[in-house]
């Protein structure tokens, strides 16, 4: 089955003071319908700056992302703007992300007023406190504003305007790191009910291991720009082969006593500057397995098992 | 039997502001011996940083203050401490890593500087060649070349700028560190550094720890002992091994807790987070605070106090597990 969402050589590039900086560099995913791609790795690596590509919220210095088989970043204005009801957004902060002078009901009507996807004020209406009703809003929130409510109602303000348009694709970036554990496993389960009901399709953008191996059906690790390994969850947990991809899995906290007591291998130094950057392995000086093939060339992805993927030259 | 070194007992705190009486915490009591690390679990809200704040005696003038109990250092109640009492104790004995590495740090002196800046206030060494001697140990013991310590805080990347925090904290080699999540504005491998780090500095200098998180896998690889805060109380304290023992009895709101953070180790389709919001610390619920969300609620939950429960140093406050000792 053709993917939904694909991107092929995917770039973007940010003129900076000291030389072009590599945000996202060369970079293919592709995610089938109803199936959710998760996108981990630390800050600075081109995770949002991916999502926003994929979104057309930013324009790409190259490549191509591909709706449906369609190259959707040479679309037009009005192409775009229907183009807009398949693919929406949830986004990161949900203090930053609405508009502090738009009550609850106009927040979640806006996209159905912008794209006239339902006319007439009362059928609107309708819509909203279906949408609110369906990510779990009380109706007696209709008319407040934002900063009334806590972090968890406010990211499920945000949830309802991504849903107002019935979109089959949404790019979540980093949807609950702003909250609470407990308000976060919540959002967790409202997001992986509605994919259910609805056959939405997600792209999971986040730092948090845990959080993406609960939901996604796939992973793609990036590091400075790049995917360095895209497997099936259960087979990257099981089977991490990128020494990048093992040193993010040591790190993670478990909330288990059965780690306590071992020695971590922690990986030294700190991520380098994606500004320029050389030719060669990005992870090479940071890396404990590190040898001179490493630099000098671009390694691609390599399909190392059916569906895992890795950059890297011990493969 | 090892010396408490800190002991809070009954501890009530309140924010009065003109329009509202907050109660942040209510009731608390915490032990910590020495070379011990006790980690204050909790969601937003529950009062585990004013609880630290007390401590240092660090609450916003005039809205925050201490309105019972008592917070004694071997055997001093600090609550009745003046301000410059408080100044000899803060630094030496007792120190704080903040939260954000990013403001805690003052941009427009050099590092050096401000790790200096402890030394001369604290300690004898008057001598600057002393100081910098000193300085440039400090910053080795936290990994930082001691060449930087003439750079300013912006040219350090965040692992870094958490690192020159905690080397300020433990420059006078406090008996206690009070540390406010220090490493939940890190990324994953940054936080491994720094916590990795940290076990290794409190093994070497003997401190003492509170260590305030919401992230039960940190809890899990550094404390010795863990208290669990609700809504102003400890809910449930006892050692890491009894906290993290499924066997157990536990508190519905610790059961949720673990409930709601998606394990790697297990599979399951679903979360089984705890439902609602924590409770407006203005107009807290009556009985167990706890109760108009917990999903194991009883009529006597809505009404009485629960009693602590306590079994080789494992408290729990439950209405579930009293037993005949109401």
């Amino acid at each position: 089955m053709a993917p939904l969402i694909e991107t092929r050589n995917l770039k973007k590039y940010f003129p900076t003071a000291s030389g072009l900086l590599h945000a996202v560099d060369g970079v293919n995913l592709s995610i089938g319908r109803g199936k959710t791609l998760g996108v981990v790795g630390e800050s600075g690596c081109g995770k949002s700056t991916l999502g926003r590509l994929v979104v057309c919220l930013l324009e790409a210095t190259g490549g191509e992302v591909l709706y449906d088989g369609k190259n959707i970043l040479n679309y037009g204005e009005e192409q775009m703007l229907q183009m807009r009801r398949h693919i929406q957004m949830i986004f990161q902060d949900p203090y930053a992300s609405l508009n502090p002078r738009m009550t609850v009901s106009e927040i979640i009507a806006e996209p159905i007023q912008v794209c006239r996807t339902i006319q007439g004020r009362d059928a609107i209406m309708d819509k909203v406190y279906e949408l609110m009703d369906t990510v779990g809003l009380a109706d007696r929130f209709v008319n407040t504003y934002p900063h009334e409510l806590d972090g968890g109602r406010r990211q499920r303000i945000g949830i309802a305007r991504a849903l107002a348009l019935d979109p089959e694709f949404i790019v979540c970036d980093e949807p609950v790191s702003a909250l609470d554990v407990s308000i976060q496993a919540q959002v967790l389960n409202l997001l992986m009910d509605l994919q259910e009901e609805r056959g939405l399709a997600y792209m999971f953008i986040t730092h948090n291991l845990s959080v993406v191996a609960h939901i996604s059906n796939e992973i793609a690790v990036m590091y400075l720009g790049q995917c360095v390994e895209r497997a099936p969850t259960d087979e990257l947990f099981a089977n991490p082969l990128h020494p990048y991809t093992k040193a993010l899995l040591a790190a993670i906290p478990i909330p288990n006593l059965s780690r306590r007591h071992m020695e971590r291998e922690v990986i030294r130094g700190e991520v380098a500057s994606p500004i320029n950057p050389k030719p060669g392995c990005r992870f090479a000086v940071r890396c404990p397995q590190a040898r001179p093939e490493c630099m000098g060339q671009e390694l691609p992805l390599r399909e190392t098992s059916p569906g895992h993927y890795v950059a890297c030259t011990l493969y | 039997m090892t010396t408490k070194l800190l002991e809070i007992k009954n501890l009530y705190v309140e924010y009065v502001t003109d329009d509202a009486r907050v109660f942040a915490v209510n009731g608390v009591d915490l032990d910590i011996n020495e070379g011990e690390t006790l980690g204050l679990v909790g969601e937003t809200g529950a009062g585990k940083t004013t609880t630290a704040l007390s401590i240092l005696k660090l609450l916003p003038e005039r809205v925050g203050r201490v309105t019972r109990g008592s917070i004694s250092l071997e055997g001093k109640d600090l609550t009745r401490y003046t301000e410059a009492d408080m100044r000899n104790i803060r630094g030496e004995i007792i120190s704080m890593i903040f939260q954000d590495p990013m403001t805690s740090l003052n941009p427009v002196l050099t590092v050096g500087y401000q790790i200096a800046e402890v030394l001369k206030i604290h300690k004898d060494e008057k001598e600057n060649r002393q100081v910098d001697e000193r300085v440039d140990e400090i910053l080795k013991l936290v990994g930082i070349p001691p060449e930087r310590k003439h750079d300013y805080p912006h040219q350090f990347s965040g692992g870094m700028k958490q690192r020159i925090v905690i080397a300020i904290a433990l420059a006078c080699e406090p008996k206690l560190l009070l540390a406010d999540e220090p490493t939940t504005a890190l990324d994953v491998t940054i936080q491994a550094q720094v916590l990795s780090m940290m076990n290794e500095l409190k093994r070497k200098l003997r401190t003492a720890m509170i260590l305030i998180t919401h992230d039960l896998g940190v809890v899990a690889e550094t404390c010795d002992r863990v208290a669990i805060m609700y809504a102003g109380e400890v809910i449930e304290a006892g050692t890491v091994e009894q906290i993290f023992d499924p066997e157990a009895p536990h508190h519905p709101y610790t059961v949720g807790l673990f409930g709601a953070i998606p394990d790697l180790t297990k599979k399951t389709r679903r979360l089984n987070p705890i439902d609602g919001l924590m409770p407006d610390p203005t107009h807290l619920p009556e009985g167990c605070r706890f109760h108009t969300r917990c999903p194991r609620c009883m009529e006597i939950c809505r009404t009485q106090r629960p009693a602590l429960r306590e079994e080789n140093g494992h408290r729990l406050y439950c209405h579930l597990f009293a037993g005949g000792e109401r």
